[in-house]
């Protein structure tokens, strides 16, 4: 049983580790704001329950149990939120996302503008 | 793993610490210290998990919740200023 | 270092606001290593949340950018490398950390950690000490507080401006921020009841806690509005909790007074000593957390409510 829980335990630590880097070169190399907030939004997102999730696995039923619970249910309602405001006040602001115009249709597939 | 973990979140704290330093806008900054303080929490917990801080979920908590209203603060503070000043004279909102 | 660095060079107040908070992070995480975990907590409440808000809001009242020096820096530069140059050679004298020989472990120290949790009857040592041992100068302390929030009253007094009324708010028509704030705001007053009264046995205490417990106000001031705010929590409540808190203090020392011991002295307040000095740290962390949450509040509301002048 425990090696199972320590098994489970490294391959969500393994995961959110992984995440957590891809979402932070995202910030960097990603050219726009927009997809810089997606990025990391994301990302961030799933990294941190599944980091707390590995760490809950490796302690024992206690009190911090709950607070790690605790932390995760927090994370898990504002990071979203704090997303989604970002990008709302950087619309309102007057930020436009960068967009590339295909001009030349591409062959098999149906262009939607002429 | 727990210490390879650690090492993942903080070098990205590192690559959100330059994000904060570089971009080009305000919003670029916000997010980077959005995303640095949530980053900390995670290594709060994590690194006091492992370094056998004193109360160290507490502050991890704490750190959660105070991100949140910072960002929220910078928001109000910074990008909704014209939504009060168009509110003062309405000829002159757009 | 790197970010203080950072944070002096760039003229941009706005990045350099969001700088500090990041520079207030990484010292409560150093706390934490040293193993000073009320400390971290104070820093962490403090400095990332509170000082933030109210410098964002000092800057929207100010200029942006931060005006170019007109002096000769290097005269600055003279004093400040001295005066670090003598800081270090003092450091470099001390004992180090920890060193059972240091004088500051001799006298009084010995004492408080062997017979704390026997005479004040609580684990958390930290908490023994401030509201006990030292409690005259934790009384000065929320003192300073109580006049530091009189003088912010005294400058710049809390405008009652007739554009904010309840429901008008500047961040506009939120739904997703609003429906989990709503939500988040019950938790975070409850995180702080928890940390005032938890702050016998882990991290915690008055401080914290009356941040704590701003914050969670702050936030519904941010989100929903100056006048929503204000029509929660009317400023002249905040007037007079300031001046409570203080006075719960100052009572409990009274009491025990009037009661025949010294000034503060909780023995006085229940039959047996360790009760009473349980009881009294319990009252005078909830005077101080209540002087707390209403200077910062009060502090926040004069901040945020003045307009912008032209």
């Amino acid at each position: 049983m425990t090696a199972i829980i320590e098994i489970l335990s490294g391959l969500c630590l393994f995961l959110g580790g992984v995440l957590c880097v891809t979402g932070g070169v995202g910030l960097l190399r990603m050219p726009d704001f927009f997809s810089r907030v997606h990025a990391s939004g994301v990302t961030e997102t799933l990294a941190a329950p599944l980091l707390l999730i590995g760490l809950a696995l490796q302690m024992e039923w206690s009190l911090d149990l709950v607070k790690v619970a605790m932390i995760l249910i927090l994370v898990l309602a504002t990071n979203p939120t704090a997303t989604h405001a970002m990008a709302k006040a950087a619309l309102h602001g007057g930020q436009r996302p960068l967009v590339f115009d295909n001009d030349k249709p591409t062959r098999g597939e149906g262009a939607s503008k002429p | 793993m727990l210490t390879a973990a650690i090492v993942a979140i903080l070098v990205t704290m590192l690559l959100a610490l330059i994000r904060t330093f570089l971009g080009p806008t305000e919003y670029d900054r916000m997010l980077g210290a959005n995303s640095f303080g949530t980053k900390t929490v995670l290594f709060i917990a994590l690194a006091g998990h492992v370094l056998q801080w004193n109360s160290y979920l507490d502050v991890a908590l704490l750190y959660a919740l105070l991100n949140f209203v910072g960002t929220i603060a910078v928001m109000r503070f910074f990008e909704y200023r014209n939504a009060l000043e168009e509110r003062d004279d309405p000829e002159s909102a757009a | 270092m790197v970010i203080a660095v950072a944070a002096i060079r760039l003229s941009d107040l706005f990045a350099v606001v969001m700088l500090f908070g990041v520079y207030s992070l990484l010292t409560a995480v150093l706390f934490m290593d040293l193993d000073a975990v009320d400390v971290a907590f104070t820093e962490a409440a403090v400095g990332a949340g509170v000082t933030t808000v109210l410098m964002l809001s000092s800057l929207h009242l100010t200029k942006r950018w931060e005006a170019l020096p007109r002096r000769n820096p290097v005269l600055g530069l003279l004093v400040v490398g001295v005066t670090g140059a003598a800081l270090v050679y003092a450091v470099l004298d001390a004992p180090g950390l920890g060193d059972p020989s240091a004088a500051v472990h001799q006298h009084v120290t010995p004492r408080y950690i062997e017979q704390g949790q026997a005479e004040v009857g609580m684990p958390n040592l930290v908490t023994a000490v401030l509201a006990s041992y030292r409690g005259y100068d934790t009384f000065g302390e929320t003192v300073v507080i109580f006049t530091a929030g009189l003088a912010v009253l005294l400058l710049l007094g809390i405008q009652d401006d007739p554009r904010m009324r309840p429901g008008v708010s500047t961040i506009g028509d939120q739904v997703v921020l609003r429906s989990v704030v709503k939500v988040l705001i019950p938790l975070i007053l409850l995180y702080g009841l928890y940390v005032q009264f938890h702050g016998d046995f882990g991290a915690g205490g008055g401080f914290q806690a009356g941040v704590i417990f701003a914050t969670g106000f702050v936030l519904y001031d941010l989100v929903f509005g100056d006048g929503s705010a204000r029509a929660v929590v009317p400023p002249g409540w905040l007037h007079r909790l300031a001046a409570l808190g203080v006075l719960i203090y100052g009572g409990v020392g009274v009491y025990s007074l009037l009661a025949g011991k010294a000034f503060l002295d909780y023995s006085a307040l229940a039959t047996d000593p360790v009760h009473g000095q349980h009881l009294g740290v319990l009252l005078v962390e909830l005077g101080v957390g209540i002087a707390v949450f209403s200077v910062v509040l009060l502090i926040f509301y004069a901040f945020s409510g003045r307009g912008r002048r032209r």
